[in-house]
């Protein structure tokens, strides 16, 4: 066998052998995304009652909490950036890291010191790779983020902003995250924590959400601003464990559109070697025929030659 | 009778839900029952208490550590950080912890909050300390 058909085989053999990998790695990633969406949804009734109940209580408190009111000249911020923990998940975590320089360099334009925190691997080398310094990072949560952990990212974050700013304490807290938009598309997206916003919905759709009354008027045990003390870190919290629920998920979702496609072009690929390889194969056959034919003139020629 | 609409959450889950006719918690300021036709309230629970929500035909109860009741027409919505129901509860388990937390420094606020959960759990599961 020639050298040139040899080697494509053996590039043939490891082409489809990689194609097989990266198909299961495809088929186990879609599997988690529907364990990823199923953890969101499990989440999403305490995340609708906590943030029902803060938008209770900031309704009716002039809102001068600390948590609620912004510095008046902001000049710390801590960017809480969502990465994940293991490659080969398309361009997963450079969007993310992309949109969280983005909003860095935002920040640093409004004379803000920026500190950053991330959570997963991949991040965290991006980071010290550029010897740029982390306020915090956590590992080896993303693919399956418990409460816990996000309680402890949110203790961590909480204890920065509630330090005095001189005391290197920050002023303002986003997070960097992807949202799950659908199975092809996610997106990676910034939003501030602290000082909360909450969202402002109007008189109407609270109206529509009571069943055409307004906000029932709460009583407060044991009065509105202990209830407000003790539910906005949790809200923060949640907001911090949607995240990474979210990115989760996002995270598998890109990881099996990744695997997809190189599951697709290696197929292309093995299909091109393949008719690059019979090529090979045909020439060396006509090259064999032709020497056998060449040969047996030549000895025909000679045998003519020699009976003269 | 009009029946309340209870809800039972932690942050990874809904525990339970369904109707009952009365749902007896404790805030911060004592002990509260409600029944329907309650006034709305927004209370935090004290930590390491117990929820008793009491349906037609018996009672579900629970351990809730941090948590909040919020109720407003009829609908109670219970919101805790880590809450165990009490037939989850390994009383075996919870026994060694109490133990194991009354052995420790009892002037630490962590080890009072480790001994108030495993008493929360003793009294959900049915067993007084």
């Amino acid at each position: 066998m020639g050298a040139e058909l040899r080697v494509l085989r053996r590039r043939i053999r490891s082409v489809k052998s990689m194609a097989k990998i990266t198909r299961a790695m495809e088929l186990i990633a879609a599997t988690r995304i529907t364990k990823a969406q199923q953890r969101a949804a499990a989440a999403g009734p305490y995340s609708r009652e906590i943030t029902r109940a803060v938008s209770a209580v900031a309704g009716y408190q002039s809102t001068d909490h600390p948590l609620l009111t912004e510095a008046e000249r902001p000049t710390r911020a801590a960017v809480l950036l969502i990465t994940s923990d293991k490659g080969l998940a398309g361009a997963y975590t450079s969007n993310a890291i992309k949109e969280a320089e983005s909003l860095t360099e935002l920040l640093r334009s409004e004379g803000k010191e920026v500190l950053t925190y991330i959570v997963g691997i991949k991040g965290i080398t991006y980071y010290t790779f550029r010897e740029r310094p982390l306020a915090g990072s956590w590992e080896r949560i993303t693919e399956v983020p418990s409460y816990a952990d996000a309680k402890e990212i949110g203790d961590a974050l909480m204890a920065a902003f509630t330090t005095p700013t001189e005391e290197g304490g920050v002023d303002e807290i986003h997070i960097v995250s992807t949202e799950f938009v659908s199975m092809l598309s996610q997106r990676a997206a910034a939003h501030r924590v602290l000082p909360l916003e909450v969202e402002e919905v109007s008189e109407q759709e609270l109206r529509q959400a009571h069943g055409g009354q307004a906000l029932p008027l709460y009583e407060f045990e044991p009065s509105a601003e202990a209830v407000l003390d003790s539910l906005l870190p949790r809200y923060v919290n949640n907001r911090i464990y949607f995240a990474l629920l979210e990115s989760a998920a996002s995270q598998q979702a890109s990881r099996r559109a990744a695997m997809k496609a190189a599951t697709d072009n290696a197929q292309e690929l093995a299909k091109v070697l393949a008719r690059q390889a019979n090529a090979a194969r045909q020439a060396e056959i006509t090259q064999e025929i032709s020497e056998i034919v060449g040969g047996a003139n030549a000895l025909a020629d000679a045998q003519v030659g020699s009976e003269n | 009778m009009a029946k309340l609409q209870v809800e039972l959450v932690s942050p990874e889950r809904e525990l339970w839900s369904g109707s009952a006719d009365m749902v007896v918690a404790k805030t911060l300021e004592g002990s509260i029952g409600v029944m329907p036709g309650h006034v709305p309230v927004l209370g935090v629970l004290e930590p390491g208490g117990v929820v008793a929500v009491h349906t037609g035909d018996g009672t579900v109860s629970a351990a809730v550590h941090g948590g909040f009741i919020s109720v407003a027409d009829d609908k109670i919505s219970i919101l805790a950080e880590v809450a165990e129901m009490s037939d989850e509860i390994d009383v075996a388990r919870a026994e060694q912890a109490l133990e194991r937390a009354q052995s420790g420094d009892t002037a630490d606020e962590e080890v009072r909050a480790e001994i108030a959960r495993a008493r929360a759990r003793l009294r959900a599961a049915g067993r007084e300390s």
